[in-house]
């Protein structure tokens, strides 16, 4: 009998029994004989020239190993995109916290005192520490503009839009940095020996970046570096680039030592050294006509960089893209720019400049309904993209998503109407007001534009004589089910049970390079090459004559038994194929931006004490169509985290900056929320499917980050009239705007971010 | 705090770990937490942020829930101390983790251990929790992943299973 429909069951978290148990092995709980411990000298100011190193001499400097710049075999630098930035400063530093030195001593209590024994004196430079800044250009911090990366993207005329608006509404919109702040903090063991070369096993979401960093830095050929996966206490972005400074930095001392160098930063370092994400500054000028239709606009989307170009032309693009929202634009001129100030580099986290630019669109659309005079409902009904027409990118929607459909299905699971009436009246009367807002949007899966065909991304899938599968990927597991869901598509394109089938730990010397595990394409696109190369196992068996159209679990077994004894190894590959029908140009940025959307409508239930100027989210709906749902739970989880994450980006999470360093990094000052702050946040979904995904799915993991932080903003605005544009929305933020009292003026924070 | 935890020499310590006596040499100011995972082993308990936020080095020490970053070894002198790999010395922990596995409780895993400790020792004072209950209870323990959602009907079904037996 064939097993069907493992795909679309919440079949249990494959790794979750040893997770539960505390079984799971993390990088801190690998020890190695002889393992040394290592340790990061930084940065103390912003901007300089690096003048003299000096050691005292009161420590035992020949207990420990030093490395420094000179210490490196190939090229300084953590190879991304343009290789900007150095592994090791050694002339000029460009941000606080910037790695200078590095130290290993076999006892970590030795450590510290070490870092504190070593003087380093620099000639200080002008710094730049905002945006507004960066963009004077009074002070040249990076090539010749201060700018990493522009985009501009036109569609129609919007010059002849003007004339022909009833209404131009403008507005500016503030967001600020973000800490991932996933539990375990960034980490790795390397070794070195000079037959194998280098291997790290570390914390990471892309073993194949460590993989070509590594290579770039240690100038070895491929073969002579491993990385390998362990288990990893969450990422959400905050591993995909930083674990190639950290796995660079373990490996240089491994090199120099011969032992294995152990390095796990503490939650203080990890805080203050390591990416988040960018703030942004978006502004949006629209034509509008006397019904609320938008007949065109002016978007500018600039985000903070920090010092290093790392990974921001790519958040830039996915915020560029989605900063028009789910709204049908008949003309825009959308111009963005990523720009450099002598901060840590900002990096990937969940989202990845999308939940910026969306921040800006959904509470832009609440001011043009203000000014058109309709509901926030009625504004956004009357805009909604359709079926056949086109994006900002003029990708012509080909999905048959109704997003009035999904607006409906969400007013409705929110009790919207009656709330929206009920409020009003209550909040005649005493300090405590409620509000209610909307989002609608969208997030793209997988890569930008070009991005999938560039990848190339390889999948394995393999059998063995006992007739268990096997899935070979680089897409790694950090939480968001990864292993799970990459076994039930396996499972149920071989009709085999779940339980038959494992994922191989991500090891370079053991899977191919199925891409970085990033941009919602895990379940989508690598979910699709599984799917592949598991019928592909199929086909051979079927081809050789051993195995049947249908069979049983017990067949399938006696087949590969057969097929290895006589044939060897049975391993079967799926590569990725650009669908021809996509068309992408990396230079005008226009065309099919994502092969898939998700799309969604979230409502926000908030109460404002002007007592204590708290807010509080009390009902949270969140629905999304998200193509198959491949295992409800896992989905579910996703949505629930993200929601979450994106409320403390709402409501708690501020960076506190002096002169380019994070001055709050701890988690006793940096406030995430807890199980007492959260609402009930409820789930659903629907599934139109996908032609691009294993069995119909698309992206959900970084969805969720978009329209909570929106949705919020304008339920406080619901609440108390006042028009804040700025995120984090702190109780003093509230209490500021409340005290100066001008609720009909638009309100930013009193620092975006910046101390 | 300013002592290192090396400081001062080191000292014999002798306490219960699931059950087992165990008798460890260390600095009076060694963290349980280190003592725990590198002097026994016991790597399931894991360090999040080493100030007694995050609530994911969490154990139980004699009945009461505490953060094992926070405390001085030389404090668990014989204490009875209870951990994840503890499934046979609490009644409450399997079921716990059967229910965190089912409802998707453990996402990137790091914070579940010390979440299901703090679930075993609430369930241990309300065997029938509210939900405000659980968020409360387990307010001293963060959760990057979940939204605490999923957490909340673990908990839940442990309790009502166990109820029911």
């Amino acid at each position: 009998m064939m097993v069907r429909q493992i795909v679309g069951a919440s079949v249990p978290r494959k790794e979750g029994w040893d997770k539960v148990t505390g079984v799971a092995r993390y990088v801190d709980d690998m020890v190695l004989p002889g393992m040394l411990y290592g340790v990061t000298v930084r940065s103390t100011i912003a901007r300089g020239k690096i003048k003299k190193v000096s050691f005292d001499a009161a420590v035992a400097w020949n207990e420990y190993v030093v490395v420094s710049a000179k210490d490196i075999p190939g090229k300084n630098c953590i190879a991304l995109i343009l290789d900007d930035q150095p592994c090791l400063a050694s002339e000029a530093v460009n941000h606080p916290e910037e790695p200078i030195l590095l130290l290993a001593h076999p006892d970590r209590h030795k450590l510290r005192k070490a870092v504190e024994a070593v003087a380093i004196e620099y000639e200080p430079l002008p710094a730049v520490h905002t945006i507004e800044e960066s963009e004077q250009q009074s002070t040249i911090i990076w090539g010749g503009e201060n700018t990493f990366k522009s985009y501009l993207v036109e569609k129609g005329d919007v010059r002849a839009v003007w004339k022909q608006a009833a209404h131009i509404v403008e507005g500016e919109y503030f967001t600020g940095a973000q800490e991932q702040l996933y539990i375990e903090n960034n980490g790795v063991i390397a070794a070195f020996d000079p037959q194998n070369g280098v291997t790290v096993w570390g914390s990471l979401q892309c073993p194949y970046y460590v993989h070509k960093a590594l290579m770039t830095l240690c100038a070895l050929p491929e073969e002579k570096v491993r990385v390998v996966q362990m288990e990893t206490g969450g990422a959400f972005g905050g591993k995909e680039e930083y674990p190639s400074m950290i796995a660079c930095h373990a490996a240089l001392l491994a090199m120099k030592s011969g032992r294995p160098v152990k390095m796990i930063y503490d939650r203080m370092e990890d805080m203050v050294a390591t990416t988040k994400r960018h703030p942004s500054r978006t502004r949006h000028r629209t034509a509008v006509s006397k019904d609320g239709k938008i007949l065109g606009g002016e978007i500018e989307f600039t985000i903070d960089g920090g010092a290093y170009a790392t990974l921001s032309s790519v958040v830039l693009s996915r915020g560029t893209i989605h900063s028009g929202g789910p709204y049908y634009w008949p003309s825009v001129r959308i111009r963005t720019k990523a720009v450099a100030t002598n901060t840590p580099p900002h990096g990937a986290f969940r989202g990845f400049g999308a939940p910026q630019s969306l921040f800006a669109m959904e509470r832009h659309m609440d001011r043009i309904a203000q000014v058109v005079g309709v509901s926030p409902v009625e504004i956004r009904r009357r805009n909604f993209l359709k079926p056949g027409q086109t994006t900002t990118t003029e990708q012509v929607i080909r999905e048959e998503i109704d997003l009035n459909h999904l607006l409906d299905r969400a007013l409705d699971l929110s009790d919207y109407a009656a709330k929206k009436t009920r409020f009003a009246e209550e909040n005649k009367v005493g300090m405590r007001k409620k509000g209610i807002g909307i989002s609608a949007f969208l997030h793209g899966a997988g890569f930008t534009g070009s991005g999938e065909r560039y990848l190339n991304s390889l999948v394995g899938v393999e059998a063995v004589a006992d007739g268990s599968v096997r899935v070979l990927v680089s897409s790694a597991e950090f939480g968001q089910g990864t292993n799970t869901v990459l076994c039930q598509v396996a499972a149920e394109a071989l009709g085999l049970p779940y339980e038959n089938v494992s994922i191989a730990q991500p090891d370079t010397t053991v899977v191919p390079n199925s891409g970085p595990t990033v941009a919602s394409r895990t379940a989508m696109i690598v979910g699709k090459l599984v799917q592949s190369a598991a019928k592909g196992i199929k086909q051979t068996l079927t081809k050789t004559g051993l195995l049947g159209d249908n069979y049983t679990p017990e067949q399938f077994r006696t087949a590969c038994r057969e097929y290895v004894a006589s044939h060897g190894a049975l391993k079967s590959h799926a590569r990725y194929e650009a669908p021809a029908d996509v068309y992408w140009d990396d230079e005008k940025y226009r065309g099919e931006a994502y092969v898939a959307f998700a799309w969604a409508v979230y409502v926000a239930e908030v109460t404002v004490d002007l007592t204590t100027y708290s807010v509080t989210v009390d009902d949270f709906v969140a629905l999304q169509e998200v193509g198959k749902v491949i295992n409800p739970v896992l989905a579910a989880g996703q949505i629930t985290g993200g929601v979450a994450q994106a409320i403390g980006f709402a409501l708690y999470e501020k960076v506190v900056w002096q002169n380019g360093r994070m001055i709050n990094n701890q988690m006793t000052n940096y406030i995430m929320p807890t199980s007492a702050d959260l609402p009930p946040i409820r789930v659903f979904f629907e599934e139109l499917g996908n032609v691009h995904g294993a069995h119909g799915a698309k992206g959900i993991g970084e969805l969720p980050m978009d329209g909570p932080a929106p949705a919020i903003v304008n339920a406080v605005e619901d609440a108390t009239g006042i028009r804040f544009c700025s995120i984090p929305l702190l109780p003093e933020d509230l209490f500021e705007a409340v005290r100066r009292g001008s609720p009909e003026q638009d309100v930013f924070s009193s620092t975006q971010g910046t101390a | 705090m300013n002592v290192s935890p090396a400081a001062g020499a080191k000292c014999q310590v002798s306490f219960t770990v699931n059950g087992e006596a165990q008798n460890v040499l260390a600095y009076p100011m060694q963290r349980l937490l280190d003592v725990l995972r590198n002097e026994l082993g016991l790597t399931g308990t894991k360090e999040g942020c080493g100030e007694g936020e995050c609530g994911s080095c969490s154990v139980l020490l004699d009945g009461m829930l505490v953060n094992s970053c926070l405390v001085p070894v030389a404090q668990t002198s014989g204490a009875s101390i209870v951990t994840i790999e503890g499934m046979s010395a609490h009644a409450l922990i399997k079921p716990l983790q059967e229910a965190f596995l089912q409802c998707g409780g453990a996402q990137c895993g790091i914070c579940t251990p010390g979440m299901i400790l703090a679930s075993a020792h609430l369930l241990e004072k309300k065997p029938e929790p509210t939900l405000s209950d659980i968020r409360e209870g387990l307010a001293g323990n963060l959760c990057r992943c979940t939204g605490y959602m999923q957490i909340f009907e673990a908990v839940t079904r442990a309790a009502r299973r166990r109820v029911a037996k």
